[in-house]
């Protein structure tokens, strides 16, 4: 368990100023509103099609690098780092789900659920037992009982592949979770339980989560609300 | 966690998941390697139990012919010889001080397809073959009277004779002849242990049986009323007029190509004599070139193989682009990702080498003995020789290069920041 932090002296789990963003051959730049979130606060992004939530998303987790501004997630810098930094950052830091084909096909549940651990020294070092263990603590906890655990992920539900997913992005307490459109591929009642689910786990793990999504509707459930514009 | 060993669990986890398309490429793989290891493992084989024809003769002559010519007639038996030596020719060389030994061939009938081999006591006590091993026998003794023969291992075996059986010589040397020495029938009194070599498919008489039996055949054929029986036979002089060939030991050494000189420039009679040796390597240069080809052709398919993987595997990165964004948004670097293809390419090729060992071994174990059966190549299974060695690692290492070339796209779209297509 991430150790509870004074908000006062730990940094922001997100905090940007001015960040834009240009893809390669466009001429007008992506401006991003300043965003600052506390450690362990959820954050939800809202804007149409096209405003560059996944834009966004892609600077946040060091995939992509800003064109202008200033993005610091938990104190540092991402721009600063390698690329090899970034990636490690990413693997110690940062837990990631899509909208959907999250899953690597050729791995089991289990191990999809543990690939952080193996690529991340950090996130191994924070599961409190073994990372399998640690991994079916958490599937149970998400709905996805034993006799899922061993299975292909391609035998899997939609609805049961996002809970994975969302297992694996939990596991090793990291300090965000960013998450992309997760429920865009679920039912009402699978987006809300999906969603009650996944932010009460990071709740209890201390970790922030940032979601991107269209869907106005979820709004209530976040500490803070970030409306993006849409780019003429 | 290691990022080797993480790759390579990764590897195999990918593999299997592909597992239909990846047994038929490492099936092609396999079968292209077994091809060109079978090849080369083959010609090195055949090379040997070539050269393992002949051993300890110095000399071998004949008429005046090519010296391709003369060593396949009088030591592979093959084709025919275009004169005979006269005897008072043989009996010069004979008592020529500068050769040691000479054992006389006299060629031209067959038994059942086996060549009869007409010579005297001097082809067991000099004949040698592969490292200078003599011949032995596995029952019986050489033979020894007019009427006696020995047999090489494979006419024993095929044809199912012991010592005390009759044979019935065939007059020419078709497998299918109308013409027999019926009313001589030889016995059999020993029979030979099997060398690898022409020798087990040959018949061996003394030149006096063959003249015995040629008796009133001067023509060509049998003229009725001008043979004889075989006691008849026995009580005249069985001199032969003639020989096929000789083999021949020379006395010392360094004077064979003297001895080799004064033969070919004989004022007896027009002769050739030739190094066993020399005429060997030479036939080998001719199926050298053959077996050369042969190789090529292998080598390019293994190329084609190995195309058909890249292609493969480029067809495939198409469909793992969801696959290679999921481990990078997971924290896995560019060279984690090239890791992996590299990896795979490797596994593949080297479970296909190792495949192709053992494909290779079972088949040379299995048809080893039909060879020495039917063709008379001696094929053992034997430990792989440096050139094997080298050629069998090179694949894999062929393998870990075609991986690069999918490793290298990765890699590079890895820095060019795509964003995964989940975002």
């Amino acid at each position: 368990m991430t150790p509870v932090t004074d908000s006062a002296t730990a940094p922001a789990a997100i905090e940007s100023q001015k960040l834009s963003f240009c893809w390669p051959g466009e001429q007008s730049p992506i401006r991003y509103p300043d965003v600052f979130l506390e450690p362990g606060k959820h954050l939800f992004l809202q804007g149409p099609s096209g405003s560059g939530k996944s834009t966004l998303l892609s600077l946040l987790c060091g995939l992509a690098t800003p064109t202008g501004g200033q993005l610091r997630i938990m104190g540092v810098n991402l721009a600063a780092l390698s690329g090899a930094g970034r990636d490690r950052f990413r693997a110690d830091q940062l837990g990631v789900i899509f909208q959907q084909f999250n899953l690597v096909p050729y791995l089991d549940v289990t191990s999809n659920v543990t690939l952080p651990c193996r690529l991340s020294d950090r996130r191994r070092t924070r599961v409190r037992t073994s990372p399998a263990e640690e991994a079916h603590a958490l599937l149970q906890d998400l709905g996805i009982g034993p006799e899922y655990w061993h299975r292909p992920v391609t035998s899997l539900s939609v609805g049961q592949q996002q809970r994975v997913a969302a297992a694996r992005a939990l596991i090793g307490a990291p300090s965000v979770i960013l998450a992309d459109e997760p429920t865009s591929a679920l039912d009402t009642d699978n987006r809300d339980r999906f969603l009650a689910l996944l932010l009460t786990q990071a709740r209890l793990r201390g970790t922030s989560v940032v979601l991107v999504s269209h869907d106005r509707a979820l709004a209530s459930r976040f500490d803070q609300t970030i409306q993006l514009q849409a780019t003429p | 966690m290691n990022p080797v060993r993480l790759a390579l669990s990764l590897a195999i986890a990918s593999l299997w998941h592909r597992r239909g398309v990846m047994g038929l490429i490492t099936l092609t793989l396999t079968l292209s390697i077994t091809l060109l290891l079978g090849i080369q493992y083959a010609r090195t084989e055949v090379k040997e139990s070539f050269s393992n024809t002949i051993a300890g003769t110095d000399l071998v002559v004949g008429a005046r012919s090519g010296q391709l010519n003369l060593l396949l007639y009088s030591v592979f038996h093959m084709g025919n010889a275009t004169n005979n030596i006269r005897w008072q020719t043989y009996q010069d060389l004979r008592e020529d001080s500068r050769i040691d030994w000479i054992v006389p061939l006299s060629l031209g009938d067959s038994y059942q397809g086996y060549r009869v081999v007409g010579t005297n006591e001097n082809y067991g006590k000099h004949f040698r073959y592969g490292d200078g091993q003599r011949l032995a026998l596995t029952s019986g003794r050489w033979f020894k009277g007019v009427f006696e023969v020995t047999l090489g291992a494979e006419v024993a075996k095929q044809l199912k004779h012991k010592t005390g059986d009759e044979v019935v010589l065939a007059h020419g040397t078709g497998r299918v002849s109308f013409m027999n020495h019926d009313a001589h029938p030889f016995q059999v009194t020993g029979i030979l242990a099997a060398t690898g070599t022409p020798v087990d498919r040959a018949v061996y008489v003394s030149l006096q049986g063959l003249e015995a039996i040629h008796i009133g055949w001067e023509s060509g054929v049998a003229i009725p009323g001008r043979t004889i029986s075989k006691d008849k036979a026995l009580a005249r002089d069985l001199t032969p007029e003639a020989i096929t060939a000789a083999l021949v030991g020379v006395e010392r050494k360094v004077l064979t190509f003297q001895v080799q000189r004064s033969i070919n420039q004989s004022d007896l009679e027009p002769l050739t004599a030739i190094l066993p040796g020399v005429a060997l390597s030479e036939l080998w240069g001719v199926m050298g070139q053959f077996e050369n080809t042969l190789l090529g052709i292998t080598a390019f398919v293994i190329v084609t193989s190995l195309i058909g993987l890249i292609a493969v595997l480029l067809a495939m990165q198409a469909q793992r682009r969801q696959e290679v964004a999921i481990l990078r948004a997971v924290g896995a670097q560019p060279r984690l990702i090239a890791l992996l293809y590299i990896l795979e390419c490797g596994l593949l090729a080297t479970a296909a080498s190792v495949l192709a060992v053992l494909l290779g071994a079972g088949l040379v174990s299995a048809a080893g003995p039909w060879l020495l059966d039917n063709y008379g190549l001696h094929i053992s299974l034997r430990m792989l020789d440096k050139t094997e060695w080298l050629m069998l690692a090179s694949l894999p290492l062929a393998g870990l290069v075609v991986g690069l070339i999918p490793a290298w796209q990765g890699w590079r779209s890895g820095h060019r920041q795509s964003i995964p297509s989940g975002f």
